[in-house]
C-alpha cells in the first residue's frame, strides 16, 4: 500500500499472522486479515466526544482504514480537559469534522468521514454498511435508539437467525473514574433493553421539596430553574434557559444563593449552579482512554477472529486501587427489543390513558421519555395520544383523562408504541380486567 | 465572549469536569508537579497524553532512541517523517501541543547511562515513568529513587498483556473519596447537643403536617431511646431485634379517621435506615497514624472520632433540617477545634508552629474515617527469591478462571531471557518455536529460584511467544490511561493508589492487583 512504510504493521502483524492456544477456533492465520481491516471493513463510530476521540485514534493505529463518524455536537472549550483532537482554535465546530481531519492528517492512509448529523437522520439503508458499529455516547436515549435499529435489521429465515444480518455493537461508557465496555451480538446475546435496569434512574427532586421544603443547595438551585425562572421571565417572554449563556447562569446562581440565605442552607456555588442546570457529568482523560482502548480492543477481536471478543460486560473503576469485573449479562427472555415475545400490559376499564403512559414512563423495564400511543379499530388506525408532534398533542391531550372504557379499549386489543428510545414502534397487548401487582 | 481575558475563568470552565472530582486544591497540586518519562514509547506517550490534558505542570521525556518504522506505526506522537529522528524530541514538541498550559522538555540520552553519570537528574521529578526498561536498569533505577523518596511507577505492554509496578515508599492520603460510606450520625452513642435537640420536639403533641414532616433521625432517634429503655440501654442487635424496631416505629405512624396509615414519606425513611444508620461508631488500627487524632479518641472523644458533621438529606422542613444539620456541624466544629488544639501544641514541641493550617485540619477531622496509607514493598524486595511474596502468587498459579497472575511469572521469566539472549522470545518469525523452548528453561529456572514445585501449563510460554513483546496501541491505551490516572492520585493525594503490581488481560478484560 503506497501509504504505508517498512515496519508499519510490524506490532499488530505478529497477532494476525500467528496463531496461539488462547485464539478463537476459527481463526486463520494469515496476511490477508490485514488487507480485510485495511481494504474492506468499514467500522462507525457513534459519538465523537472523550470516548469518540480515543475510538478514532485506537482504531487507526489497530490497522483499520474505513471509518466514519457521527457526531451532533460542536467543540466547547470544556471538551478540552479530555477530547484530544480539538484545540481552542476548533471551539464552535462540528466535533466530527474536526476530529475526522486530525485523525486523517496524522495517520497517512486513514479515511474518515465525518457526519455531523444525528444518529436518527439515517436509516437502515446507512448502518447497513458497516461491519461493526462502536459507541462512545453519554446517552442513554440514543445508545437504545441504535440498539433497536440494530435488531430491527435483523433477517430470519424460518425463525433461524440469519448471520449475515448481525451487526456487531460494542459499546462504551463512563462517568467520573467509572466505566464499562461491552459487546453485543444483536439477537444473540443481551441488548441494552435487556439490561436496562442496570441505568440508575434519574434523580429528580419532588415539587413539593424544591417548593416549600428545601434543605440542599441543589433544592435551591432547581427552585429557580424551574419555578422562578417561568415565573419572572428575566430574560423576556419564552426565552427558555441556556447552560451555556453566563447571563443566564449569573441569574440563576444569584436568585439560588438568595433562597438559601432566606432558608439558612449553606453551599450554593457558583460550579454547583453550573452542574445542576446544565446536568454535568464529571468526566477525566483517563477514564475515557481505559474504556475506548477496551472498546477498540474487542473491535479489533471482532473483525480479526484473533481471541475470542468479551462475553460480554465488563465493569470499570478507579477510584480505589483499580477493578476491573466481566461478567456474562444475560438475555432477557421477554425483551422489548430482540425477544419475539409480545408485550402485554394488564389494567382496568376504570384506568385512564394517562395512567398507562405513565406507566411506560416510570416503569423500570421501559424507561419512554415520551410514548405515543396509537391502536387500529376496525382496521382503521386511531390515535390515542402523540406528545411530540404539537398539533397533535392538542387533539389527543383529552384522552389522557378518558378511561379505557370511554376510549372503547377492548380486552386483547393491540396498542402501537412510539417513543424517541426506539426506531420501531412497540406494539402492546391489553389485558384488561386483571390490574397489575 | 466573557472571561477570554481572564486565564482564571478559561481554566475554571476547560478544567470544569475533572475539578468537580479533585477540586481546586487537587489541580492546584497538578500544576506544580513535574513528571518524567523514560522512554517515549506507545505506552509511554498515552500515559503524558492523559497527564498533560489535565494540566500537569511539566513533563521532560528522556529517551535516546531513534523513530523506527514500528514505532511511527502504533504511537500517536510519532509520525512517518519522524523515522530517523530523535524519539524524545518528536514525541515532545507533538505531546506538548496537547496543551498550553504545559511545559515539555526533552533529553536525547539512554536512560541507563543517564542513570550511570547523572543520577541525581532523575531526583528532581514529583514521579518518574518507566516503560519499556530491561530488568536491570530498572533495578538501578528504583533502588535509586527508593533512597530519594521519588515515586517510580513502571509500566510495560507485552502483547495482550499490562503490566504497572508502582514503587513509593510512603504515601498517605486524607482525602480517599470512598464510594460507599455509612453515614456518621451517632444514633447509638449521642452526644449531647443531639440528645437536647432531639428532647425538644415532641411528636406526640405535633399537628399533623409537623409529624409528616420531623426528619427520620429525630423519630429514630426517639425510638432507638424507648427500645434501649425496654432493653437494657442496649441498641436492637440483629436482624430480627431491627424488625421489632421498624414494628415500634410502624406502629407510631398517624392514621386518619378510618385507621388507614397516613402517606408519612420520613418514618418510611426512618424504616428504610435502621439497617444502616445503627453501623457502631468505630474506630480502626489506622487513625493511631495521626497522633493528635488518637489523643482526641482517647480523651475528648471517649473512644470516638470527630463528629463528621453531616447528615444525608430526608423528608423534613427546611427549618428543623437545618437545626438538627447545625447540630452536627457544631458538633464537628469543636471536635475538629480540639483536635486542632492538640496538633498546635504537638507543632510547638517540635518547632514547627504553622506547619498544618486550620483549614487541612478540619478536612483531616471531616475523612478521619477514611485516611489510608500506602506502603509499596521495594523492588529489592520482589526481586530477592527470599523476600518476595509468593503466597500472593500461588493461589493464582493453577486457576484457570482467573489466570492474570500467571503472566507476572512469564514476564519475569522474559526478562531472564532477555538477559540471556539479548533479545525478546518470538521477536523474528522464524525462531518463535526455538524460543518456545528456551523460555520454557528460563520459567524452569525461576519457579525453581523461588522454590516452588507447581508446573506452569504450556499454553502460557506459547502465547507470550506468540506476542513477540509487540506492544499494541489499544493495550498501550489502556495502561496509559490508568497508569496516568494512578500518578494523579500520587500527585494530588487523593483517591487511593493501587498497591503494588497491576496485571491486565486483554484477551479476558479482566485484571488483578498483587501485592508482591
Amino acid at each position: 500500500m503506497e501509504d504505508d512504510w517498512s515496519g508499519r504493521w510490524n506490532h499488530v502483524k505478529k497477532f494476525l499472522e500467528r496463531s496461539g492456544p488462547f485464539a478463537h477456533p476459527d481463526f486463520e492465520p494469515s496476511p490477508e486479515t490485514l488487507l480485510f481491516m485495511r481494504n474492506v471493513c468499514k467500522i462507525l463510530v457513534i459519538g465523537a466526544g472523550g470516548l469518540g476521540c480515543e475510538l478514532l485514534k485506537d482504531l487507526a493505529l489497530m490497522g483499520f482504514r474505513n471509518l466514519d463518524v457521527i457526531d451532533l455536537d460542536t467543540i466547547d472549550l470544556s471538551n478540552l480537559n479530555r477530547q484530544f483532537l480539538f484545540r481552542v482554535k476548533d471551539i464552535g465546530r462540528p466535533k466530527a469534522e474536526v476530529a475526522a481531519e486530525f485523525i486523517n492528517t496524522r495517520i497517512p492512509g486513514c479515511n474518515v468521514i465525518p457526519h455531523y448529523a444525528k444518529i436518527q437522520d439515517y436509516d437502515e439503508s446507512f448502518y447497513r454498511e458497516f461491519h461493526i458499529i462502536v459507541c462512545g455516547l453519554d446517552s442513554i436515549v440514543a445508545r437504545r435508539w441504535i440498539n433497536g435499529m440494530l435488531i430491527g435489521m435483523l433477517k430470519y429465515e424460518n425463525e433461524e437467525l440469519d448471520q449475515s444480518s448481525v451487526i456487531p455493537m460494542v459499546d462504551g461508557g463512563t462517568e467520573g473514574f467509572k466505566g464499562n465496555t461491552r459487546v453485543i451480538l444483536p439477537g444473540i446475546t443481551a441488548c441494552i433493553e435487556c439490561t436496562l435496569d442496570l441505568y440508575p434512574p434519574q434523580i429528580n427532586f419532588p415539587l413539593c421539596t424544591i417548593a416549600h421544603t428545601p434543605r440542599l443547595p441543589e433544592h435551591c438551585i432547581e427552585f429557580v430553574r424551574v419555578l422562578l425562572w417561568p415565573k419572572e421571565k428575566p430574560f423576556g417572554d419564552g426565552v427558555a434557559i441556556d447552560g451555556d449563556d453566563p447571563h443566564h447562569l449569573k441569574w440563576i446562581f444569584e436568585k439560588s444563593n438568595e433562597r438559601a440565605n432566606q432558608y439558612n442552607i449553606t453551599g450554593v456555588s457558583y460550579r454547583l449552579t453550573q452542574g445542576v442546570v446544565k446536568r454535568i457529568i464529571p468526566a477525566v482523560a483517563s477514564t475515557n482512554a481505559v474504556i475506548a482502548a477496551a472498546c477498540a480492543t474487542e473491535v479489533f477481536k471482532i473483525a480479526t477472529s484473533c481471541y475470542l471478543p468479551l462475553s460480554n460486560y465488563m465493569n470499570f473503576n478507579d477510584t480505589e486501587g483499580i477493578y476491573t469485573y466481566a461478567f456474562e449479562a444475560e438475555k432477557k427472555e421477554n425483551c422489548m427489543a430482540c425477544s419475539s415475545i409480545p408485550q402485554t400490559f394488564a389494567f382496568s376499564e376504570t384506568d385512564k390513558l394517562k395512567d398507562i403512559i405513565d406507566y411506560l414512563i416510570e416503569s423500570p423495564a421501559y424507561q419512554m421519555k415520551s410514548p405515543g400511543i396509537t391502536t387500529s379499530v376496525n382496521g382503521k388506525n386511531k390515535t390515542l395520544y402523540i406528545q411530540t408532534v404539537k398539533s397533535i398533542e392538542e387533539k389527543t391531550r383529552e384522552n389522557l383523562k378518558k378511561t379505557l372504557k370511554e376510549l372503547e379499549l377492548v380486552d386483547g386489543q393491540e396498542l402501537y408504541v412510539a417513543d424517541p428510545t426506539t426506531p420501531n414502534s412497540l406494539t402492546f397487548r391489553l389485558n384488561l380486567g386483571s390490574k397489575m401487582e | 465572549m466573557e472571561g477570554k481575558d481572564n486565564t482564571n475563568v478559561d481554566k475554571n470552565n476547560k478544567y470544569d469536569r475533572q475539578l468537580r472530582l479533585w477540586g481546586d486544591h487537587g489541580q492546584a497540586a497538578l500544576e506544580i508537579a513535574r513528571v518524567c518519562l523514560i522512554n517515549a514509547t506507545a505506552t509511554g506517550t498515552e500515559i503524558l497524553k492523559n497527564l498533560i490534558l489535565p494540566g500537569i505542570g511539566s513533563f521532560t521525556v528522556v529517551d535516546g532512541h531513534k523513530v523506527l518504522g514500528e514505532d511511527a506505526g502504533n504511537n500517536f506522537f510519532l509520525t512517518k517523517d519522524s523515522i530517523g529522528k530523535s524519539r524524545a524530541k518528536v514525541a515532545t514538541d507533538l505531546l506538548a501541543e496537547l496543551n498550553e498550559d504545559v511545559n515539555g522538555d526533552f533529553l536525547e540520552e539512554d536512560a541507563e547511562k543517564l542513570l550511570d553519570s547523572n543520577p541525581d537528574f532523575f531526583s528532581q521529578f514529583s514521579i518518574v515513568v518507566a516503560t519499556n526498561l530491561c530488568e536491570r536498569a530498572i533495578s538501578k533505577l528504583s533502588n535509586h529513587l527508593w533512597s530519594k523518596n521519588v515515586p517510580l511507577l513502571v509500566c510495560r505492554c507485552y502483547g495482550f498483556i499490562g503490566y504497572m509496578r508502582l514503587l513509593i515508599k510512603e504515601h498517605t492520603v486524607v482525602e480517599s473519596h470512598p464510594d460507599n460510606t455509612h453515614e456518621d450520625l451517632r444514633l447509638d452513642r449521642p452526644f449531647p447537643a443531639l440528645v437536647q435537640y432531639c428532647d425538644s420536639l415532641h411528636l406526640e403533641t405535633m399537628n399533623s403536617k409537623d409529624h409528616s414532616h420531623t426528619p427520620w433521625l429525630v423519630i429514630l432517634f426517639k425510638y432507638l431511646q424507648e427500645w434501649k429503655k425496654q432493653h437494657n440501654g442496649e441498641v436492637p442487635k440483629d436482624y430480627k431485634e431491627r424488625n421489632l424496631l421498624k414494628e415500634m416505629l410502624k406502629k407510631g405512624m398517624h392514621r386518619n379517621e378510618e385507621g388507614i396509615l397516613e402517606n408519612e414519606e420520613n418514618f418510611e425513611e426512618a424504616i428504610r435506615s435502621i439497617n444502616t444508620a445503627l453501623v457502631p461508631s468505630k474506630s480502626s488500627a489506622f487513625w493511631i497514624m495521626a497522633r493528635a487524632l488518637k489523643d482526641f479518641v482517647e480523651n475528648e472523644g471517649e473512644g470516638s472520632l470527630p463528629v463528621r458533621g453531616t447528615i444525608p438529606d430526608m423528608t423534613a422542613d427546611s427549618e428543623r433540617y437545618i437545626q438538627l444539620q447545625q447540630v452536627y456541624r457544631k458538633k464537628a466544629g469543636e471536635d475538629a477545634t480540639k483536635v486542632s488544639q492538640r496538633v498546635q501544641k504537638l507543632l510547638q514541641s517540635i518547632g514547627k508552629v504553622g506547619l498544618i493550617s486550620e483549614h487541612e485540619i478540619k478536612t483531616f477531622c471531616r475523612n478521619a474515617a477514611f485516611v489510608r496509607v500506602v506502603r509499596c514493598r521495594s523492588l529489592v524486595e520482589e526481586y530477592d527469591s527470599k523476600s518476595i511474596k509468593l503466597q500472593e502468587l500461588i493461589p493464582h498459579l493453577d486457576d484457570e478462571e482467573q489466570d492474570d497472575a500467571v503472566f507476572y511469572v512469564l514476564l519475569r521469566a522474559v526478562d531472564r531471557f532477555y538477559e540471556e539472549y539479548n533479545a525478546y522470545p518470538g521477536w523474528y518469525n522464524d525462531q518463535v518455536e526455538t524460543d518456545v523452548s528456551k523460555l520454557k528453561a528460563c520459567l524452569t529456572k525461576l519457579l525453581q529460584d523461588w522454590g516452588l514445585s507447581l508446573k506452569i501449563k504450556d499454553d502460557y510460554i506459547h502465547e507470550i511467544c506468540r506476542s513477540g513483546a509487540a506492544e499494541l496501541h489499544t493495550v498501550s491505551a489502556f495502561i496509559g490511561g490508568v497508569a496516568a490516572q494512578e500518578i494523579i492520585k500520587v500527585i494530588t493525594r487523593q483517591f487511593v493508589p493501587f498497591n503494588n503490581t497491576y496485571i491486565y488481560n486483554a484477551m479476558k478484560q479482566t485484571s488483578i492487583t498483587l501485592e508482591l
